[in-house]
């Protein structure tokens, strides 16, 4: 099995040398500033510095009702907004013991799996500019406009939707919601097998992403790695298997698990996840349920004291919500669990012996999205 | 093993410690002097394996600074939370844990950024969202600034 | 679906596109020169948070800027035209944003965009480190609200600066406003 702590080819005389790659930078996907100290073009360590897009968002949580606090939480990982306002409501239902009609289960989660097709799309369009191929950028954006026309339709919004609320949703779906969708999966299903032809088989893109960045089972647990880049190394962690909230009960899908732990395995499987994807669509779009788009709430909402915590799968991993309430309408404490940031605690560990444009690769496969991190 | 099993191993360990248990978590509260000790049990015995910490979360409840640790295990699936505080507010010192959870590191970080709270033995303890020179731990309850904060009235 | 164009008249938003060049005789050349510049502006890769996922979906294949002579993103601020801020401004990154602006050359430009640049947006109450408006910071000449705005109105705010640039007289550096009080100063908070 290959390390990848390849020896040092340079003679340990050589001076080290720091070199700081962001805050603005093209490929850090955001405002992430690296501090790089490398011997020749070997990377020896890295030190991530953060806070350059640090908004306070935990603090003006507790000045804020929870209706207000969903409209925060989409600006944390704006690729998965969905999922975040998902476990915010899911978070307050739980606490007042309020049960959700039926339909309202199905329309979240058939969001929920478009949102994640359509990160993972912006995420493939990323990753193959960082390495040079700036077709993907335009092949992956182009369909994900299509996406982006179904929510405007029903939730009005592109990018940040605040369309779950304590209790159900804010409007009930557009009529041509069910035809849209089932047209959509029927063109990006043959799209799909055009992004393997284009950038899975080739050679160059093989090259820089075998073997490289490789994170062991272990690693991704001692580190908290969830997500698609935990899956790659075999850590099973799905929070839609272990604890299932909304329709997932109810359709039946694999939990994708890579076995080398590389970035190329990582590429695998966000791509078969997105088969996956819309393979749970297909299930549910026929069969949503008659019935009302939301429960009966209260205009205040004010959780029992105690403490209460919410775990839901995004795009890129597992997001917790943890409240502690003391009764108030406003929580005393609320913390997110954020992704993101356990994910970039890994990335010192196995970036070492590895070159500067490896370090791109590592970064792309990783899929950061740096203002979920600094809240 | 269940929630008895797992009071019953704490307090095996830690016979001062208390105990809460809501529908989700059964949560332990143990002096910080006890917490490294605690967590190395729990993660290297077989009969609980709790090697995956989910969250770690900094809180200023009541007057007192609080550390929480969310942990759950892999293989026995089973969760479990750990709580310590401490009153004191102008040298609040904790055990860092980043040789049994290295993901730790960050978040402890964040912490010390945030609250105030010194860890002991971590590699690097710096400042990491607020700029170097900032004064003052943001979330805690006390804190105020009239400059940089617009109230809502 | 037809696609209405907008009227003339409805571009004529503000004194600043629309001057009335009768102090200021513009040759030829300098005519030209203001042609040219408005159609190439090439700006800087920045985003900070989610305006930049909508400033790519505006370079991308269906609403693309390239057709507005925005043709290719520089990553460094020496090649560059103009900045578009795209995110919120927090106290840490503010003097990069000064230091980027600074290593421009002029000519340059500024476009705020999205809520958080032109004024803090939904981060404008009970947070500690959001500086409520990136004008605070480096002046600003088009601001385009929306939260995030959509690609057709990021379209929209290209198309007022090179109504813009176009009045401009080529020896002066910036493009002053025609009349500074009609515009009233910024509240200062920071």
């Amino acid at each position: 099995m290959e390390e990848n702590t390849k020896p040092m080819t340079a003679p340990e005389t050589e001076e080290e040398y720091f070199i700081n790659m962001g805050p603005q930078h093209p490929s850090t996907h955001g405002v992430l500033r690296l501090l790089v100290s490398l011997q020749g073009e070997i990377v020896k360590r890295l030190d991530p510095h953060l806070g350059y897009i640090h908004r306070g968002i935990e603090k003006m949580c507790e000045k804020d009702t929870y209706i207000q606090i969903i409209h925060l939480t989409d600006r944390m990982d704006y690729l998965s907004a969905h999922m975040n306002n998902e476990a915010v409501c899911l978070l307050v239902e739980d606490a007042l013991e309020i049960e959700v009609p039926e339909r309202v289960k199905y329309i979240r989660t058939i969001m929920a799996e478009l949102q994640r097709l359509n990160s993972h799309q912006l995420w493939w369009a990323t990753m193959g500019m960082d390495l040079g191929a700036l077709t993907t950028f335009f092949y992956g954006l182009r369909d994900r406009e299509k996406i982006l026309d179904i929510f405007e339709e029903t939730c009005g919004g592109r990018l940040l939707l605040s369309y779950n609320t304590p209790g159900g949703v804010m409007y009930d779906i557009h009529p041509n919601f069910q035809k849209r969708v089932k047209e959509f999966i029927k063109y990006f299903k043959e799209r799909l097998p055009e992004y393997d032809q284009l950038l899975t088989g080739n050679v160059i893109f093989q090259e820089r992403t075998k073997g490289i960045g490789r994170l062991t089972r272990e690693e991704a647990v001692n580190y908290g790695v969830t997500g698609p880049s935990g899956r790659g190394s075999g850590f099973s962690c799905d929070i839609r298997k272990k604890f299932p909230y909304s329709a997932y009960p109810y359709v039946d899908f694999k939990e994708i698990l890579g076995v080398d732990g590389d970035a190329l395995s990582r590429y695998k499987v966000r791509m078969e996840e997105m088969w996956e994807s819309m393979h749970i669509i297909e299930q549910l779009i026929d069969n949503i349920p008659e019935g009302p788009y939301t429960a009966k709430m209260k205009a205040v909402l004010k959780l029992p004291a105690g403490e209460y915590f919410q775990r839901v799968e995004t795009a890129r991993g597992e997001l917790g919500v943890y409240v502690i309430s003391d009764g108030n309408k406003t929580p005393y404490r609320m913390k997110f669990r954020s992704p993101n940031m356990c994910n970039l605690s890994a990335l010192d560990h196995i970036s070492r012996g590895a070159k500067i444009a490896d370090l791109v690769a590592i970064g792309a496969s990783f899929d950061f999205v740096i203002p979920d991190i600094d809240r | 093993m269940d929630n008895t099993n797992i009071k019953e191993f704490v307090a095996r360990h830690i016979p001062e410690a208390t105990f809460e248990e809501n529908k989700q978590f059964l949560s332990a509260t143990v002096e910080p002097s006890k917490l490294h000790g605690l967590l190395k049990a729990l993660k290297e015995n077989p009969e609980t394996l709790f090697d995956y910490l989910f969250c770690i979360t900094g809180a200023d409840v009541q007057g007192k600074l609080m550390v929480i640790y969310h942990l759950e295990s892999t293989t026995l699936k089973h969760q479990v939370v750990v709580k310590t505080g401490t009153p004191d507010r102008e040298n609040p010192v904790f055990d860092s844990i980043t040789d049994l959870f290295s993901g730790a590191e960050l978040h402890e970080n964040e912490i010390f950024d945030l609250f105030g709270i010194i860890f002991k033995g971590h590699p690097n303890l710096r400042r990491m969202f607020m700029p170097d020179d900032w004064k003052g731990y943001p979330l805690r309850k006390d804190y105020t600034d009239e400059v940089n904060i617009v109230e809502l009235s | 679906m037809g696609i209405k164009s907008m009227k003339e008249t409805d571009f004529h938003v503000s004194p600043d596109t629309d001057r009335q060049k009768t102090n200021i005789v513009l040759t030829t050349v300098e005519n030209l020169v203001n042609w040219g510049r408005s159609n190439s502006v090439w700006p800087l890769t920045f985003a900070t948070s989610c305006c930049g996922i909508e400033m790519m979906a505006t370079g991308a294949s269906r609403h693309d800027f390239a057709r507005f002579g925005v043709e290719v993103y520089r990553a460094t601020p020496r090649q560059a035209d103009v900045i578009i801020i795209a995110g919120t401004i927090v106290h840490k990154m503010a003097p990069v944003l000064k230091r980027l602006y600074d290593q421009m050359a002029e000519p340059k430009y500024v476009i705020a965009m999205g809520a958080c640049a032109i004024s803090g947006g939904p981060f404008f109450y009970n947070t500690y480190s959001v500086i409520r408006g990136a004008d605070q910071v480096i002046p600003v000449d088009v601001y385009i609200p929306g939260c995030p705005p959509r690609p057709e109105a990021l379209l929209y705010g290209i198309m007022q600066l090179q109504r813009k640039i176009q009045q401009g007289n080529i020896a002066a550096g910036r493009i002053e406003p025609v009349d500074p009080e009609e515009y009233p100063e910024p509240p200062k908070v920071y």
